[in-house]
């Protein structure tokens, strides 16, 4: 390979981009795709081969131009190809071109149809420079920039208020998220000097143990720089408390959940903490909040995903439940765990959503899990595709997300952290439930009657090759995937964490053969048990959720509203800020106060203007009469004065 | 132009053509001979004009005017361009006072004479107000009144403060001003007194006021000019004389303007939110913004004062670029009420695409110029204050939703009735934005352009300012005898 032919990796998709929206409405029109696939496919057959040589053990680290340079400020335009990179950019490009195709059936007919493809090329241009990134500015160009394709991509059918609504919301939370990061990468200047990755590390060790005052607080400067980058990371990744936008994200055409909000993006806040671990390992604090914050969300999504009926937002929680795992993973130093999680979930979660979109296809766009059923015999392969989907992620042993869910758990409760085990028990928790949602979904979509409208029953169809062509790659994906890294207990040899181990170094902690086998059993029982629950309340007793939802009222309204957050920070945030933006600052500071005064001032001058008037009221009698006063005091002035020095 | 007769509205425009187009090819030789090493003035130009007050024509250019000029050549173009369909009475009055303001901001931004400086600080009101007064929108009156006002009693405490630096050097001009030795406390009134015509124009928080109602009710081309290039002249001035002049008294103040700048970052953009016209929302968010600029003026540091200045004119360039939007939708249907609009993605998709650029410019997308301004700006203020900067950056949040919410509301959901069947933009139209838009992708990726061309004039400045404060440190004795000396100015 040339020296800098990675380079076309990212710039491919931008040129089709470009051709796109300039010339796909007008000379393209219906065959936009051709254009973006090409791109797409080209940056995927470079990863390829970028990353064998990789494995050959070459690693680029390679400055374009210098992007900003003020004061001591000098940041590049550069690119870090390394085994994170490499992963990272086999996951993008491809699952980008099988979303592409995807979408050429999926998309069919859409007025938007070039604007489509033209922005899943960009998308896919800014997540590429977000990976192969070398340092902190460029990673927080791509993570902006991928977050306003995002912006595009879920207000892609604007027309609908509440497609512009969750846009919006998706790119206003993560600038919450954003404003942490952006503050952490100044303060890793200042400590610095640099915002390059390599001069960052290896300037770490002096940086250890140096106190910032923050509000007269002295606070461990790494940690904070720490918290703060995860801050965005949260964001991006929707992790408690920003995990609000994901599941509205879902008004996006189901091709653009599968890569932007499953696959590719929502993963860079694991990506970033992964990339930057060694400012994490530097603080034991930042990384147990990164543990417990990876460990609850797992937990909370899991349990609203329980009683969602929408395909798409169970599947959405789902996806903030499984990035939790990817957290908990890094928060207890298994990154390369973490990272070997995002990969396999990448191919399974895509394929959940894909499958959903091919059944949203059949259902003539129709969502709701209750209003389904039956539809194994209608469509085959989204049916077998999807339930191997399903047996991935609850962890069913030789499929790739046992390999990876299994991974995290044994690390987590064989680590030093204290709050491993704790971690490790909301992971274990959260697997019970995944396994049942997971399968809820299957069983109520395929499985039993079809309970729809019987127009649409009877137009149920499979849906066209270039849409079940991804499902059946993502399936081979979603099985064979994990076999990268058969743990040494299974007789395999770890080869993903060995690859990793020179980015992300090797994960602490002791956990004996013995333990790990104890956990592997169990998650097996209990992913077992998850399925065969949701297989007895909807197949074999499919009254009972119906009773336990009424005898449990409460606890159902709570999760089936996903415990009032949103409405929380509607009337917190949303509402309060507008409240005091409107009838403090701009009533009664802006309004009042200052226009008071600054309108006040010409009235008052006006006033004594119209005071002085009566003085030049044009009578000689009035003149002369204060003229003769005027003499008067003055001659009494003079004659005082005079008596004074007497 | 004042000799055309007024029938002959072609030629008239013409003439305003030509000759913005003329200065812009003047500004060529200017970009191409201009010296990036250096922080002496170039292409200097002096003449002697009133000799017994020691005052002089006195012109010439460095790094923290150049990309002024340059912008104001270009803005000036651009505001020939926007009027020419748009302006239907009093053509010929309306070319002559745009023409004289571009003639009055050049001259602001390279006079080296204080007096002339102030010549051309306040020539440039009268066409502006007669600008937003004649050719304005409903309450153009109060809007043009309250502008002239509020920048007179800036400007002359300006003068007050001008016949008291002539006094104690006895001559006008910077340089030689620049060698005085100007005593603490009477660098701190001076400074205040420059301060207040400069905050007034920025406009700085809480002298903002005439700005909404200024920039809603002007036709186009004057928000364009109002927002470009007028509210830049008092980020101007301190960087041309309050800091340079007063270095003492402008480290001294910083806690207090660096304050005023983050409570402008912040209430600029929450009153923002709350606005239902179209214009005004843009009107308000160049409070917010220009917040920014003097926060990173008065980080007195490289990449504060570096990121302030490219914000002057990344703000320029997108907020300008915003109201021409405006003025282009507003021409076709004479509102300017947010709930007027809705779906107009649907109806003028290119104009969109626009819009969608300068918005996301606006709340500083990285690739954008916004991003480079704002960054440079908070890592600036951060190394002097980091609240001030934490304060700030949340004004990018608020950027975000109100932008955004504007964008939703205006070019999403339904079509509104009232919009339907609008004509996209025409040619001239794009012909207008595009430079804008190249610019802004040009900043936003390659900055180092705008950057080097200004780095040896701030290098130099801040040396200044930091240098003449540690040689310059008073003890108390000396200060109290400052004071007698500021009474014997009297």
């Amino acid at each position: 390979m040339q020296e800098t032919s990675f380079l076309y990796i990212p710039l491919l998709p931008l040129i089709a981009f470009v051709l796109n929206i300039l010339l796909g409405k007008r000379v393209f029109k219906e065959r936009s795709h051709w254009i973006a696939i090409a791109g797409v496919a080209a940056s995927f057959v470079l990863a390829l081969l970028t990353l064998k040589e990789v494995l050959n053990g070459r690693v680029v680290n390679f400055d374009l131009y210098t992007w900003l340079s003020s004061g001591d400020l000098k940041v590049s335009v550069g690119f870090l190809i390394d085994p994170l990179t490499a992963v990272m950019l086999i996951v993008v490009t491809t699952v980008s071109l099988l979303v592409h195709i995807y979408s050429i059936g999926y998309m069919h007919e859409d007025d938007g149809y070039y604007r489509f493809f033209s922005y899943l090329s960009l998308f896919t241009f800014f997540m590429l420079m977000l990976v192969m990134s070398n340092n902190f500015l460029q990673l927080y160009f791509g993570w902006e920039a991928v977050g306003l394709c995002s912006y595009f991509l879920i207000g892609f059918w604007y027309e609908k208020r509440s497609a512009a609504v969750a846009a919006k919301k998706a790119f206003v939370v993560n600038r919450f998220g954003d404003f942490g990061f952006g503050l952490g990468v100044i303060l890793i200047f200042l400590t610095f000097g640099s915002l390059h990755y390599n001069t960052v590390f290896r300037g770490l060790a002096s940086a250890v143990g140096q106190t910032v005052n923050i509000l007269g607080i002295h606070t461990d400067l790494l940690t904070v720089i720490a918290l703060l980058l995860f801050c965005g990371a949260a964001g991006k990744s929707a992790q408690l408390p920003l995990h609000v936008w994901l599941p509205d994200a879902m008004e996006g055409p189901t091709p653009v959940s599968a890569l932007i909000h499953a696959a590719t993006m929502v993963t860079a806040g694991v990506f970033m903490v992964a990339r930057t671990n060694p400012i994490f390992n530097a603080s034991p604090t930042a990384m147990t909040v990164v543990a417990l914050v990876g460990g609850l969300t797992a937990l909370f999504a899991a349990t609203i995903a329980l009683v969602q009926n929408d395909i798409k937002r169970v599947i959405a929680y789902s996806t903030v439940s499984q990035l939790g795992y990817m957290f908990m993973a890094c928060g207890v130093g298994a990154y390369a765990a973490g990272i070997f999680h995002l990969y396999t979930h990448a191919f399974f979660k895509a394929l959940l959503f894909l499958g959903a979109g091919s059944v949203m296809h059949a259902m003539q766009g129709q969502l709701d899990i209750q209003k389904m059923g039956g539809l194994k015999k209608h469509m085959p392969i989204t049916f077998w595709t999807m339930f191997v989907a399903s047996l991935s992620i609850s962890g069913i042993p030789g499929l790739a997300g046992f390999f990876s869910k299994d991974e995290i758990l044994f690390r987590t409760i064989s680590s030093h952290n204290p709050a491993g085990i704790i971690v490790w028990l909301l992971g274990t928790a959260a697997a019970l439930l995944t396994a049942f949602y997971s399968f809820r979904v299957v069983f109520l979509t395929f499985y039993g009657n079809f309970r729809g409208d019987a127009e649409v029953g009877k137009h149920l169809h499979e849906s066209p090759n270039t849409m079940t062509l991804p499902l059946i790659v993502l399936g081979v994906g979603a099985v064979a995937a994990g076999f990268v890294g058969i743990p040494h207990v299974l007789g395999g040899h770890d080869n993903f964490a060995v690859f990793l181990s020179s980015v992300v170094g090797h994960p602490t902690g002791e956990g004996s053969v013995a333990k790990e086998w104890a956990v592997m059993i169990l998650s097996v029982i209990i992913s077992l048990t998850g399925i065969g629950s949701a297989y007895f309340m909807y197949i074999v007793r499919p009254d009972l959720p119906k009773k336990i939802s009424v005898s449990f009222s409460a606890v159902h309204r709570v999760l089936f509203n996903k415990y009032y957050v949103d409405e929380l920070y509607d009337i917190v945030i949303v509402k309060g800020f507008y409240w005091i933006s409107n009838n403090i600052l701009n009533k009664v500071v802006e309004k009042t106060v200052i226009e008071g005064v600054v309108n006040g001032v010409p009235s008052i001058v006006n006033w004594i203007g119209q005071r002085l008037r009566f003085l030049q009221s044009g009578i000689v009698f009035h003149y002369s009469t204060i003229m003769a006063a005027g003499l008067l005091v003055m001659a009494l002035y003079v004659l005082f004065s005079i008596w004074k020095t007497l | 132009m004042a000799l055309v007769n007024r029938r002959q509205e072609g030629l008239i425009k013409g003439i305003a053509l030509v000759v913005s187009v003329f200065t812009m090819l003047l500004t060529i030789p200017l970009l191409r001979g201009f010296n990036k090493g250096t922080a002496e003035l170039q292409f200097v130009e002096k003449y002697e004009w009133i000799k017994s007050w020691n005052i002089q024509y006195y012109l010439g250019i460095d790094g923290i005017s150049i990309l002024m000029v340059l912008l104001s050549a270009l803005t000036a173009i651009l505001c020939v361009l926007i009027s020419w369909n748009t302006v239907k009475d009093k053509v010929k009055e309306f070319f002559i006072a745009l023409v004289l303001v571009e003639g009055a901001m050049i001259g602001v931004f390279c006079s080296m004479d204080l007096f002339l400086f102030y010549i051309f600080w306040e020539a440039m009101l009268i066409p502006m107000y007669l600008i937003v007064g004649v050719w304005g929108g409903s309450n153009r009156i109060y809007a043009a009144i309250k502008f002239f006002l509020y920048t007179l009693v800036g400007s002359v405490l300006m003068l007050i403060g001008l016949i008291i630096l002539y006094v104690h050097g006895n001559t006008f001009e910077l340089t030689k001003l620049m060698t005085l030795q100007i005593p603490y406390n009477l660098q701190l009134l001076l400074f205040w007194l420059f301060f207040a015509a400069f905050a007034v124009k920025v406009p700085m928080f809480p002298v903002h006021t005439w700005l909404p109602d200024a920039h809603t009710e002007a036709p186009t081309a004057g928000s364009v000019v109002l927002a470009a290039i007028l509210i830049k002249m008092g980020a101007y001035g301190f960087l041309r004389f309050s800091l340079p002049l007063f270095p003492q008294a402008s480290l001294a103040l910083t806690p207090a303007m660096l304050t005023l700048s983050a409570i402008a970052i912040v209430y600029g953009g929450l009153i923002c939110m709350v606005q239902s016209d179209f214009k005004r929302l843009i009107a308000y968010s160049s409070v917010s913004h220009m917040g920014f600029v003097t926060l990173g003026i008065f980080s007195l540091n490289m990449n504060g004062v570096e990121g302030g200045l490219l914000q002057m004119v990344n703000h320029g360039v997108v907020t300008g670029a915003l109201f021409l939007c405006i003025g282009i939708v507003y021409d076709r249907t004479h509102t300017r009420q947010i709930t007027d609009y809705g779906g107009l993605a649907s109806v003028m998709p290119i104009y969109s695409a626009f819009f969608i650029v300068f918005t996301f410019a606006s709340i500083g997308l990285p690739g954008t110029n916004g991003f480079i301004g704002e960054f440079l700006i908070i890592l600036g203020g951060f190394a002097k204050s980091p609240l001030a900067a934490i304060v700030s950056c949340s004004g990018i949040i608020i950027g975000a939703i109100y932008m955004l919410w504007l964008y939703q509301r205006v070019f999403f959901t339904e079509i509104n009735e009232k919009i339907k069947g609008l004509k996209d933009v025409n040619a001239l139209e794009i012909a207008i934005l595009l430079p804008l838009l190249v610019l802004v992708f040009w900043i936003g990726v390659y900055p180092e352009t705008f950057i080097s061309m200004i780095n040896t004039s701030v290098t130099a400045l801040i040396d200044r300012v930091h240098g003449r404060a540690v040689r310059d440190s008073l003890t108390m004795s000396e200060a109290i005898k400052n004071l007698s000396h500021l009474s014997n100015l009297k």
